[in-house]
């Protein structure tokens, strides 16, 4: 099978690699260029454990083959981990007891990301949409919408 | 100095080792110390590991028979595909193993007896080509008949999923019947039924069924395993029980000569467990492969499918009940009978069916008493420890039908429930006698935040308000002897390590040891570390399952703290000549309540001692060890009427009461409010407490609403996935939650705490059967209760 050269910058450093076309992009994140934080828990798009930033908006890195990254920003929570609202989240997620098993964290971390750096204002449901494609089984999800909702307020 | 006195002091159970003090941490809702790992996307689980590149992958070939002969299996095509490494088949592993019976096999070695059983694993450089070398192994099955129901499998006439069932091993408290398909058969026996019976002014009869459930924790299983060119064994798994584990991979491959020391078990966080992570089920087919290719580390990672049907999956269940009730409202007689569908393999499952069995009266006092809790082999996937271990199924029918008979006698529900709830002292079904409990607390704090008793109506005509509330309680469920211990290291600057075997999955275990600890030592918790398991460095504990290790892990945790204090106020007694009894621990600091100049800060002798008068040194690194084990259990008893022994150390109860919102036309439901109040003793971290209240509540209520494993007449399972098992989103919430927290403090519990984070999940099914039946007058007797069921259920009430 023909192999594919492709670049793409993973956390502000230029990454420059060769894939063959039906490669996964969680997996090559994961096995090639150990980044962890996004997890395999479904390989189909439903669980949204596997959910990076590419070009800023979320995506499931499950569903997206390595070669569509060509040329792309792509940001996971090992990057975010630098960003303003990704650290003001994670303060209230802490102090809500907002994960229990952490697995689902990264994920969900990063679409509460997108959504405040686009919107400093979301209403409440506006926070249910944003992380409604990321499960969580620990939580009940009710200390999330609050970590989201105090980092909204500034508290 | 008797560390158990300090421990188990009855009535005054939640005073610390600082007697007559207040509890300065412990009962704090202090923030979780693997909080920053976690929301950095820092924690490590077991797959996120890194092998090298010499890692290996494997695939499996698995049955598309729910019950089949293998009659010949080629593994000569996928031999010769490049890069396949090895081919693994039931030939080269032929051992069974089990948990508490020995029915299940490493790989199908001439049966087949559910869809998706592992028959053979290709090893291969690369996962893909390991996929595709599974796909080349050919199998030549014969089928045989199968049986995918569990009052079908006790017919004459059934197949049996295990005509040799004589010769399996089991623990003595299981009762198989060879030549059936019952695997155990629980009875108790208590009082006298028929005059219970005949004391009734009403009897009630009824079925009521639940289906099996999966866990769905995110993270799927894995396991990798590495047989070293020393004949070392060491497992990395995502795992509840990496002591078990160890127990069951030296038991089940000691053939190859292996010994416990041999294998060594290392569990990093895990991503979720619900009791899917407990005991062995696909790490013992890593354990094999790694064997059969030594030297190299092998990968076995389940997908989201595998992890639906081949792992353990909760318990279907007939649930056949009749009932007496006085006038004046008083159980008189509770006749059970538990049909539970576990299976093609029990080994853990029929440990559900037993402590089902011991506990399905309830939570009340029922003099006359009978249950039969039957496990059944089927053809379907096997069945094990799931969250709420067998009580959420048996509930679901008790807790309908108490309502019910409640509301035909004219007597108000609760009021019914607070006439029989159990008392401490109390006869149990097995004869023993009840804890202390919070019970009718819980039950009034729940009717008051619920309004009970106040008729509500919903603003939109097209829906109805119903209300609800029950009760529920919950022993862990474990071998009499299953222990805990702990390790107390401290270090230089006088920080601390605690080595403990309890297993960190999401409800804040390594928080709260070191709350423990940091009680009885005056550290911070924020200078204690806590680590999760490694066999051949951390000290045994039995499994993290069954609500048990913040009692018996924070036991152990406490008397290693204990033990080190004492090794610090003997060495201080020796080295300054204080007399013992007027030292103190405070703020990191030894102190005396009879020089008050006296401090002696940790970080100055923990490791290198105190020096004496003569310039020598005494003493030496401070370290501290615990154990703890339940020796007044026992789980043996009379098999006829199960009286005798004490199999259960304690229940935890609670009630839990809802407000719900149902649309008369579609049956859609809407949890306006949800309110649960559970005893958990002490609650060491109140805010855990609550995680667990608020979490568990939505896993319960995604049972009834919607989950629902599905099966076609062949015994394939139709919805493997997340699109087709839809699990709770954050749409799913309750409008409001209400979580409320009762201390009755259990005497041998560490501060008084007892288990607390199955019972959350377990009272939902009933709640809402019964608040559908308040809202609209239709009874829903099987789980799930789906809008659909709600809605024919009110158009055929309509027609009559």
């Amino acid at each position: 099978m023909k192999k594919h050269n492709i670049e793409f910058s993973l956390n502000g450093e230029k990454v420059a690699l060769e894939v063959e076309p039906s490669d996964v992009l969680l997996d090559v994140l994961r096995g090639r260029l150990g980044i962890k934080s996004p997890k395999v828990g479904c390989d189909r798009g439903d669980c949204g454990t596997c959910t990076i930033l590419m070009n800023g908006k979320t995506m499931r890195s499950c569903l997206a083959l390595a070669v569509e990254a060509d040329g792309a920003d792509l940001v996971t929570l090992e990057g975010a981990n630098s960003r303003k609202w990704t650290q003001k989240l994670q303060k209230k997620f802490h102090e809500k007891n907002a994960f229990q098993c952490g697995f689902c964290a990264p994920g969900i971390i990063l679409s509460a990301t997108e959504l405040l750096e686009k919107n400093s204002k979301p209403t409440a449901h506006d926070i249910k949409e944003a992380i409604a494609g990321n499960l969580c089984r620990c939580t009940g999800y009710e200390p999330i919408v609050a970590a989201i909702e105090e980092t909204v307020k500034g508290k | 100095m008797d560390l158990q006195k300090l421990i188990t002091k009855p009535k005054k159970g939640v005073k610390s080792a600082k007697a007559g003090e207040t509890l300065e941490v412990v009962g704090k809702s202090v923030l979780r110390v693997d909080g920053w790992e976690k929301i950095k996307g820092a924690a490590k689980y077991t797959d996120d590991l890194e092998f090298g590149p010499g890692l290996l992958y494997a695939a499996l070939v698995e049955s598309p028979f729910a019950h089949a002969r293998i009659k010949a299996i080629d593994i000569t095509k996928a031999e010769k595909l490049h890069g396949v490494v090895k081919v693994v088949t039931g030939r080269n592993f032929t051992q069974k193993f089990g948990l508490y019976m020995n029915d299940r096999y490493v790989f199908a070695t001439d049966t087949v007896r559910f869809i998706g059983e592992q028959v053979a694993a290709v090893v291969a450089t690369d996962p893909k080509i390991a996929l595709r070398g599974a796909g080349l192994v050919k199998v030549e099955y014969e089928e045989l008949p199968a049986v995918m129901d569990a009052v079908k499998a006790l017919e004459k006439d059934s197949p049996l999923v295990h005509p040799d069932l004589k010769s399996y091993t089991h623990v003595p408290w299981f009762f198989p019947k060879p030549g059936t398909n019952i695997a155990h058969w629980r009875k108790i026996r208590k009082g006298d039924l028929a005059k219970g019976f005949r004391d009734a002014d009403l009897v009630m009869e009824d079925t009521y069924t639940v289906p099996r459930y999966a866990h769905c924790a995110i993270e799927p299983h894995s396991a990798i395993g590495l047989y070293d060119a020393s004949g070392r064994l060491t497992m990395w798994t995502s795992s509840q029980s990496p002591f078990t584990q160890r127990h069951v991979f030296a038991e089940t491959l000691k053939s190859f000569g292996l010994s416990h020391k041999d294998v060594r078990v290392i569990s990093t966080y895990i991503g979720g467990g619900f009791g899917g992570k407990a005991g062995v089920t696909m790490e013992i087919i890593a354990a094999a492969l790694a064997i059969a290719v030594p030297g190299r580390p092998v990968k076995l990672l389940w997908s989201r499918a595998q992890e639906f049907y081949n792992t353990y999956q909760r318990l279907g269940c007939t649930a056949k009940i009749k009932m007496g009730v006085s006038k004046a409202g008083k159980i008189t007689a509770l006749d059970f009978k538990l049909h539970w569908d576990s299976g093609a393999y029990v080994e853990y499952g029929a440990n559900v069916v037993n402590a089902a069995g011991l506990s399905a009266s309830g939570p009340y006092k029922v003099d006359n008493l009978s249950i039969d809790s039957m496990c059944t082999y089927t053809n379907l996937p096997p069945c094990g420890a799931y969250r709420g271990f067998g009580y959420s199924e048996f509930l679901f029918g008790l807790e309908s039908h108490i309502t019910r008979m409640a509301q035909e006698l004219g007597i108000d529900p609760v009021e019914f429930r607070r006439k029989n709830a159990i008392k401490e002292g109390d006869t149990l079904p097995y004869g023993a006698h009840m804890n202390p409990t919070g019970i009718r607390d819980a039950i009034d704090r729940v009717a008051k935040e619920i309004k009970w008793g106040v008729k509500e109506k919903s603003k939109d005509p097209k829906k109805a308000i119903g209300k609800a509330q029950v009760c529920f309680w919950k022993s862990p469920a474990m071998p009499p002897n299953a222990s805990s211990s702990a390790f107390l290291k401290f270090n230089e600057d006088g920080s601390i390590n605690i080595l403990v075997s309890g297993m960190e999955i999401g409800q804040g275990l390594l928080t709260v040891m070191a709350q423990i600890a940091s009680e009885v030592l005056s550290v911070p918790v924020s200078k204690i570390r806590v680590e999760t398991p490694d066999t051949d460095r951390n000290p045994y504990e039995w499994q993290t399952v069954g609500s048990h290790v913040t009692w018996g892990c924070g036991n152990a945790v406490k008397r290693a703290a204990l033990e080190a204090r004492e090794r610090i106020l003997d060495l201080v007694q020796r080295v300054h000549c204080l007399d013992k009894s007027t030292l103190y621990l405070e703020d990191q600091h030894v102190k005396c309540r009879t020089k008050p100049d006296f401090a002696l800060r940790f970080s100055d002798f923990v490791i290198n001692g105190i020096q004496a008068d003569d310039h020598t040194f005494k003493g030496g690194p401070i370290m501290g060890s615990g154990v703890f084990m339940p020796e007044f259990a026992s789980a043996i008893s009379d098999p006829e009427t199960g009286q005798g022994g004490h199999p259960n150390v304690h229940y935890t109860t609670g009630s839990a009461g809802i407000i719900l919102e149902v649309d008369r036309e579609t049956g859609k439901m809407k949890i306006k409010k949800v309110a649960l109040a559970v005893d958990c003793g002490k609650a060491i971290n109140p805010d855990l407490v609550r995680g667990q209240i608020v979490g568990g509540l939505l896993q319960g209520f995604a049972t009834v609403l919607y989950e629902d494993m599905r099966y076609n007449e062949k015994g394939r399972l139709l919805n493997p996935n997340f699109s087709d098992y839809k699990i709770p989103t954050v749409m799913d919430m309750p409008d409001v939650v209400v979580p409320i927290i009762i201390e009755v403090a259990q005497p041998d519990g560490p501060f008084g705490a007892r288990g607390v984070g199955e019972h959350t999940m377990i009272p939902c099914a009933p709640l809402i059967a019964n608040a559908v039946e308040d809202a609209l007058g239709v009874r829903i007797k099987s789980m799930p209760v789906t809008k659909e069921k709600v809605a024919l259920a009110v158009k055929a009430q309509k027609k009559h």
